[in-house]
């Protein structure tokens, strides 16, 4: 997990301090986990699938990155990763990334 | 935490905080107390289920013995899948250290924080977390009551109703005309209809081929539209036959005893009718008034806490959740917000802001597969609203070997989640 930290804390830093201000009991960002863990309805709880959808728990951090970077880029011919990849930030998906390579066995 | 009030620090000399950005939100205390679950649907059992993974006792409450799934119970309509296929137990859970208690809830006490099964039974709670699903409106069209769904069966809770509305498909003649009628919005699925439609199609056009379905509806558009229609057109010419609210689809009256539906315009008899009853949440909620006179649950879109009474928490159809539509994705996505928002508040940690996905594939037929998706957040005025420039529907001019992988991820879709949920 703090690897996670680190990542976030040094890449993202810059960028938290430009976004706009929000009033509410909960904490104001989202975390790693709750973005990964959404990732879990069609590819299986901690990204480990038991049907045809492929498993995206052995990934590398790196090439998740680069899949999921080009997938928001139309870069890659899927069928469904281009549209919901398009829902996430550079910094986000970043975030998803080191969030399965911290939970990969 | 160092880290996280160092960053706080930096965000309050800057004059600003953050919206929907990503952060660690790391626990640091042990989550202490019980948390009892209703219902082990798509959004309980996965509550269940991610709660005990964080470390929380949980005690799941489901009425039956086992869960069968609406989404895939049109595969057990058209013929493709068994009954059993669509069923899960609840030994994974189990397994995993989720206390799964049979019993029917017949009463939330939000003062005394405990909840009262039949037989007058009670169990405590810290946190309470409802996904008890929806309930019809019985009187919304007149004739159509519980026991006319015995004869017109609106087989959107899978179960009973799945089987009759099956055995009816079966023993009508080639030839017959099988009405569905679904309702406005919203509703549970808003595609299911139409995938129901498509998937009773495939059935007659192999088994019955002179039938017609007729879709009365009480909408003038609906869920993936233009997608459906073009592939029945393609796979079933005439054979399904859309009738919109505004050319007289609205179901005002039903006869069950001679199969009659009564329009706003006119009068059909049919073969077999599949009555999608206008709906609201379970009315379990009504015993601690959770829905507030209105059809659903007003929540915190956050952590999906009710408004009306603290330490429960309600979610998945029966929940006003924004703009996510009513579906099982929707209800496995938000149970995983909520039970990690339930181990923070637990723990004496401020939960983590929301992030969703919501992901509904549909069969046209078994090897024709077309799917919706979306990204959702929490906007500034506190509701769940979708990421502009993401989601939406597949491509409308795929190719056949598209949609034939969308129906195999269709059906690697429902191993997963239903993996997701049960274990």
């Amino acid at each position: 997990m703090s690897q996670i930290k680190t990542l976030i804390a040094g890449t993202f830093g810059a960028a938290l301090l430009a976004l706009p201000l929000t009033l509410s009991a909960v904490a104001d960002e989202t975390s790693p986990a709750n973005l990964a863990n959404a990732c879990g309805g069609c590819h299986g709880t901690d990204g480990i699938s038991p049907g045809p959808i492929p498993s995206i728990n052995e990934i590398s951090e790196e090439d998740m990155i680069a899949l999921l970077t080009a997938f928001k880029a139309d870069e890659a011919a899927v069928t469904i990763m281009n549209r919901i990849a398009k829902g996430y930030t550079n910094a986000e998906i970043t975030a998803i990334a080191a969030y399965f390579a911290s939970i990969a066995i | 935490m160092t880290q996280k009030s160092t960053r706080r620090d930096i965000l309050k000399l800057a004059g600003a905080a953050t919206a929907a950005t990503v952060a660690p939100t790391i626990a640091t205390a042990q989550a202490t107390g019980s948390v009892v679950v209703i219902g082990a649907g798509f959004g309980g059992a996965t509550a269940a289920r991610y709660l005990r993974r964080a470390g929380v006792s949980v005690t799941l409450v489901e009425q039956n013995s086992s869960f069968s799934t609406c989404p895939f119970s049109n595969t057990v309509l058209g013929g493709i899948n068994s009954f059993s296929s669509i069923t899960h137990g609840f030994g994974g859970l189990r397994r995993e250290g989720v206390n799964v208690v049979k019993g029917r809830v017949s009463a939330v006490d939000p003062d005394a924080k405990s909840i009262t099964l039949d037989g007058g039974d009670t169990i405590a709670y810290d946190r309470l977390i409802m996904s008890p699903g929806i309930d019809f409106k019985w009187d919304a069209i007149e004739g159509y009551d519980e026991a006319a769904a015995e004869l017109m069966p609106h087989a959107w809770k899978a179960g009973s109703q799945t089987n009759i509305l099956r055995r009816q498909l079966e023993a009508m003649p080639d030839g017959g005309v099988v009405a569905i009628a679904p309702p406005g919005n919203p509703f549970r699925c808003p595609p299911g209809p139409y995938e129901r439609a498509s998937l009773i199609a495939h059935y007659l056009k192999t088994e019955k081929p002179r039938s017609k379905v007729l879709i009365f509806d009480a909408k003038d558009s609906f869920s993936k539209q233009g997608l459906f229609q073009a592939g029945w057109a393609e796979l079933y010419g005439d054979l399904i036959e859309w009738v919109p609210f505004s050319e007289g689809g609205n179901v005002a009256r039903v006869d069950p005893e001679t199969n009659t539906i009564f329009t706003d315009f006119d009068e059909h008899k049919v073969d077999v009718a599949n009555i999608i009853p206008p709906q609201r949440s379970n009315r379990l909620v009504d015993t601690a008034g959770l829905a507030d006179g209105g059809d659903w649950c007003p929540i915190n879109q956050s952590t999906f806490e009710s408004t009306i009474h603290a330490n429960i928490h309600v979610l998945g159809d029966s929940s006003i959740a924004g703009r996510m539509p009513k579906s099982g994705f929707s209800a496995n996505s938000q149970a995983k917000v909520c039970a990690a928002a339930v181990a923070a508040l637990l723990a004496g940690n401020d939960p983590a802001s929301p992030s969703f996905i919501n992901t509904c594939y549909s069969l046209v037929a078994p090897d024709y597969g077309i799917s919706v998706a979306a990204i959702y957040r929490i906007i500034e005025d506190g509701t769940i609203a979708p990421v502009a420039g993401a989601g939406g529907v597949s491509p409308s001019d795929a190719p056949a070997s598209t949609r034939a992988l969308e129906a195999d991820y269709a059906r690697g879709w429902y191993a997963s989640i239903t993996s997701d949920m049960f274990g």
